[in-house]
């Protein structure tokens, strides 16, 4: 046997050094409170993927960029390890930000152990539909459905064959919502079938890639996904000329000539009503939804996508349905 | 199950368990050199992703995908260049760099996405070549003979490898120094040489391998590989140590994976149990080691640093 | 003398190095290092409760590192920690639900048991499939890690869901709120630090113990050191790779409890990746082991360390605004570094025994 190398004692030497400077260190940690420079409201958003992923992070960051206030934002992005994003949003609070954003329904259960903490700080949290009875939690959600059943009835006119397809991650969450109302609009609208596929997985592309040729092969004509890995199956959508309906943040850019229309959260209508209440001293304890009706979703069409005649026409019409209650997405 | 059964959608399976192999085939390959040399490589996924990032970010500026391919080699060999200093010369443990490796090329890979693209943008994809007669034959000729020149590369290969290994004084000496590297010393064999080259091999089809990845996809991602460099080292051990093997895993784990795909997207897999087949590929692989259990010996001086006495 | 100073001042300066290099990404990304350092420096150890993360951030790695220590000591290399400690969450957390009026005393070491007996028993599997199926153990626990995410996400998407996302249709995949009688009890007011912390380091000083201290480490350490000679001993190798490596998974499947009990959440969440529930505590356990020299004692400050960078990380990103993969390329460099300054080590000291000045003492084996 060879000879076996010691690193134990300089590691703990390094150990010790580190600690040593980083207590000595430790007391100038600026225990900053309220606003930040100039009065701007200090904002934090800690988000689970990529905060230019072209889905779920990017909407809230474009959407706290899109408040029409003097916002000094922060953003902690890629924490998909739950605990760490913990950290971070625990750590955001000491730091004496106004708002705390925790951009991902699983960080919910670290919430309740956190918010009451920080009792001068309001969290918003989504997506979820409750606050778990936190006074200074807003919880906001997307009725994604709509969106989802709008761009399923599109989905229904552009198809041939009749049959369309439908990358999805886990059958978890908003991606549930979004992937019924689809479903619910296709079928409504005419398809024969609707075939979804969960991957099981938020993060694999050349699965979500290779789950949406699966679909090419079984007649499908007309795609659609969620999560940020669906990247790779637009790719495959795009080759074959198929066209592909977005969600979550306008995805145009990953297939210009094929992506027909994209269901955008636009959270700022939302976050402006909490803000607004905020101000009033309501610093939680309400649940807000973005739908069709506040603005708070958003079907952007891809103009360079030619639609048939009369359906862009109907689509809106059914945005319109959906607005005042006369179309049921269920 | 019997919309399964049907010519065009048993070649598309065949097609897609083929591009799905493709990446795991090169890196295995690879892996099975540096194995055989008697150097474990734990940091292929590392590699993969530093190459892929590259490959892809040379497409986005060059638009050149051959130059990309290139882009990807020469980063698996630089990275090559840097592992074998630090096991070979530096003697290094093995398995340790290699996860080092790893979590560099993780988070680089991640950074430098981040720096100098930021949001995923689409490039192309590399074109499938229809090989003259063969992509001919009917149906057959579809699902194998119309393909990327990175899997007709991947699969001409296994051959080669498995030549490299058994019939040339090269493959000898790398089956030498993995096996017995006093010995192979004693004989006149530059153990260092012989393992840093089979590192520079190894590590160079692991850049080819997430040259592979990106292309066929077309996009990048953090994280791209999603542990598909661990997968690859795992087929090494499924193979035997032997080219044509690790051929056998990437296509069965290819397969299996392609056709949970394919069940989920006909309705055989109900939603509900989508979870549960997504652990196909994964226990079928296993089972199948059990199956044709037999005892293959590993290379004996397989992660052991090599020093003179 | 000159030995020791060697001993730590190589590494130190390895170390050094590596930061030196993370200095320089830092420009690169515009920020000043003398601030991102203060910044890692500050959230790792910069007040009491900080401290306390670390400690719980360093705990699943202790764990899993004592364990890997276990298995390399039994020459098995054991690479299924992310699974084995989802096991050992999933099975403590079945334990939890199904007893949650059970008082604290009872509950609490039911549940750190039952996330041994979980990861045990997903060790046992590569273990017992190596040693008399001739599996090796490198592709089953790859493979089993894999097998373990999707069956998390099929438990916490169904049979375990909260009913309560059924009923509101909002379905995010986690389970209810666990009893409290299972939370692990915080140790200091005000900080993070719970008994996990001082299970960790029992457990690492127990294998310790079993190692070196019992016959069945003895039997252990035999197989690991030479298969043939154990067996001409009338030592069980496949008995002993089996257990090596049970005992190895249930370490880690502890670790998997108390990231379920130790959690801010006192619940079970996935995000669909295994690295989301486990914080990569599987792999980063393995580096903090192979840091600690493969001895389970020299292991737990091995973890500190690492959970230093890790919860340093965090604040580094939250302070300075820097991508967090910067942080993750920076603990590969430090591993790369302070790994590949060991031989030189090696190589000066024995340039200075050659020079007679000091006699080289016989190291004990070991193995990669």
């Amino acid at each position: 046997m060879k000879r076996q190398w010691r690193l134990g004692p300089a590691v703990l030497v390094i150990l010790g050094a580190l600690a040593l400077v980083g207590t000595a260190c430790g007391d100038d940690d600026a225990p900053a409170s309220g606003s930040g420079e100039g009065g701007a409201l200090r904002v934090a958003i800690v988000a689970p993927s990529a905060s230019d992923d072209l889905a779920f992070s990017q909407s809230m960051v474009d959407s706290v960029h899109a408040i029409e206030r003097d916002v000094e934002l922060s953003v902690t992005d890629g924490t998909f390890i739950i605990e760490d994003a913990a950290a971070a949003i625990r750590g955001y609070a000491e730091d004496g930000n106004d708002v705390v954003i925790a951009h991902g329904t699983q960080f919910g259960a670290s919430l309740i152990e956190i918010a009451p903490a920080f009792p001068d700080v309001t969290f918003m949290w989504g997506t979820a539909s409750d606050t778990q009875g936190l006074a200074n939690v807003f919880a906001y959600s997307p009725a994604a459905d709509e969106g989802g059943y709008v761009n399923g009835s599109i989905a229904a006119a552009l198809t041939k064959t009749g049959v369309i397809g439908v990358v999805g991650p886990i059958e978890a969450g908003d991606a549930v919502a979004y992937i019924n109302g689809f479903k619910a609009g296709a079928l409504a609208g005419g398809a024969s079938e609707v075939n979804v596929t969960y991957t099981g997985s938020f993060g694999d592309v050349a699965l979500a890639a290779e789950a949406a040729e699966a679909h090419l092969a079984n007649d499908v004509d007309v795609l659609t996904g969620t999560a940020q890995m669906v990247v790779g199956a637009v790719g495959v959508a795009a080759d074959a000329g198929v066209p592909w309906f977005g969600t979550q943040a306008n995805q145009t850019s990953l297939a210009p000539s094929l992506v027909v229309a994209s269901q955008v959260y636009h959270w700022e209508v939302v976050l402006e009503e909490m803000l607004t209440l905020r101000d009033s001293g309501v610093l939680g304890g309400q649940a807000f939804e973005v739908n069709l009706a506040n603005g708070g979703l958003v079907i952007e069409f891809n103009d360079a996508y030619e639609l048939p005649a009369g359906v862009r026409d109907a689509a809106d019409a059914m945005i319109e349905g959906i607005t005042n209650g006369t179309v049921s997405t269920g | 199950m019997g919309e399964f059964f049907t010519l065009s959608v048993l070649v598309a399976t065949a097609a897609s368990a083929i591009r799905l192999a493709t990446p795991y085939l090169l890196a295995s390959l690879g892996e099975t050199v540096g194995q055989r040399s008697g150097v474990l490589n734990l940091g292929v996924d590392g590699v993969m992703l530093l190459s892929a990032f590259f490959s892809y970010w040379t497409v986005l500026e060059t638009g050149n995908l051959w130059l990309a391919v290139l882009v990807g080699l020469v980063v698996g060999l630089v990275m090559g260049l840097l592992y074998g200093v630090i096991t070979v010369f530096l003697n290094a443990t093995q398995g340790i760099s290699g996860i080092g490796i790893f979590i560099f090329g993780l988070g680089l890979s991640d950074l430098l996405f981040r720096q100098l693209v930021g949001t995923p943008k689409p490039v192309r994809r590399l074109p499938n070549v229809d090989i003259p007669l063969l992509s001919d034959i009917p149906h057959l000729g579809e699902a194998l003979f119309q393909r990327n020149l990175l899997t007709y590369l991947a699969f001409l290969l296994v051959p080669v490898t498995a030549l490299l290994l058994t019939r040339t004084t090269f493959g000898l000496n790398i089956r030498s120094v993995g096996d017995n590297p006093q010995a192979a010393d004693s004989l006149g064999v530059s153990v260092e040489r012989t393992r840093f080259v089979a590192i520079l091999i190894g590590n160079s089809m692991a850049g080819l391998a997430g040259a592979a990845l990106v292309l066929q996809l077309g996009i990048f991602q953090p994280n791209l590989t999603q542990g598909l460099g661990f997968i690859a080292v795992a087929l090494v051990y499924f193979g035997a140590w032997r080219p044509i093997g690790v051929m056998g895993g990437a296509l069965l784990y290819g397969f299996v994976n392609a056709t949970v795909l394919q069940w989920k997207a006909l309705g055989i897999i109900p939603v509900s149990g989508s979870d549960l087949a997504n652990m196909a590929p994964a226990v079928l692989t296993i089972l199948a080691l059990i199956v044709v259990a037999r005892r293959v010996h590993a290379p004996s001086a397989l992660t052991k640093p090599f020093t003179r006495h | 003398m000159i030995k020791g100073v060697l001993g730590a001042l190589v590494p130190l300066l390895a170390a050094l190095a590596a930061f030196a290099f993370g200095a320089m990404m830092l420009v690169t990304l515009g920020a000043s290092p003398l601030a991102g350092l203060d910044a890692m420096l500050d959230g790792a150890f910069g007040s009491g409760s900080r401290i306390a993360a670390t400690a719980v951030k360093a705990t699943p790695l202790i764990l899993v590192g004592a364990g890997i220590t276990i298995a390399f000591r039994t020459s098995v290399i054991n690479i299924g920690g992310e699974g084995q400690i989802i096991a050992g969450a999933l099975l403590s957390t079945v334990v939890a639900l199904s007893f949650p009026n059970l008082p604290a005393f009872i509950l609490v070491p039911l549940v750190l048991l039952s996330g041994a007996v979980g990861g045990g028993i997903l060790g046992a599997v590569p273990g017992a499939l190596k040693a008399y199926a001739s599996v090796n153990e490198i592709l089953s626990t790859i493979m089993l890690n894999l097998v373990m995410v999707q069956f998390m996400n099929f438990l916490l998407r169904g049979p375990l869901i909260d009913p309560f996302e059924l009923e509101a249709g909002t379905r995010i995949p986690q389970t209810q709120r666990l009893s409290d009688n299972a939370t692990l009890p915080t140790l200091l007011d005000g900080t993070r630090l719970h008994i996990g912390v001082p299970v960790a380091i029992c457990a690492a000083v127990g294998a310790y113990l079993i190692l070196w201290r019992t016959p069945t480490g003895f039997r252990l350490r035999a197989v690991g050191y030479s298969p043939e000679a154990a067996r001409a001993a009338g030592i069980s190798v496949k008995r002993n790779i089996t257990l090596a490596m049970t005992l190895s998974g249930s370490l880690g499947g502890i670790a998997g409890a108390i990231l379920v009990f130790g959690s801010e959440g006192q619940r079970m969440v996935t995000d669909g990746s295994a690295a989301g529930f486990t914080g990569s505590a599987g792999f980063n356990g393995i580096v903090a082991a192979l840091f600690g020299g493969l001895h389970p004692l020299w292991t737990i400050p091995s973890a500190m360390l690492f959970g230093a960078l890790l919860t340093g990380a965090t604040q580094l990103q939250r302070v300075l605004q820097v991508p967090a993969a910067l942080a993750v390329a920076l603990n590969g460099i430090i591993v790369i570094f302070v790994i590949s300054s060991t031989p030189v080590r090696g190589w000066l000291q024995r340039s200075l025994a050659d020079s007679g000045l000091f006699n080289r003492s016989s190291d004990t084996a070991g193995m990669d």
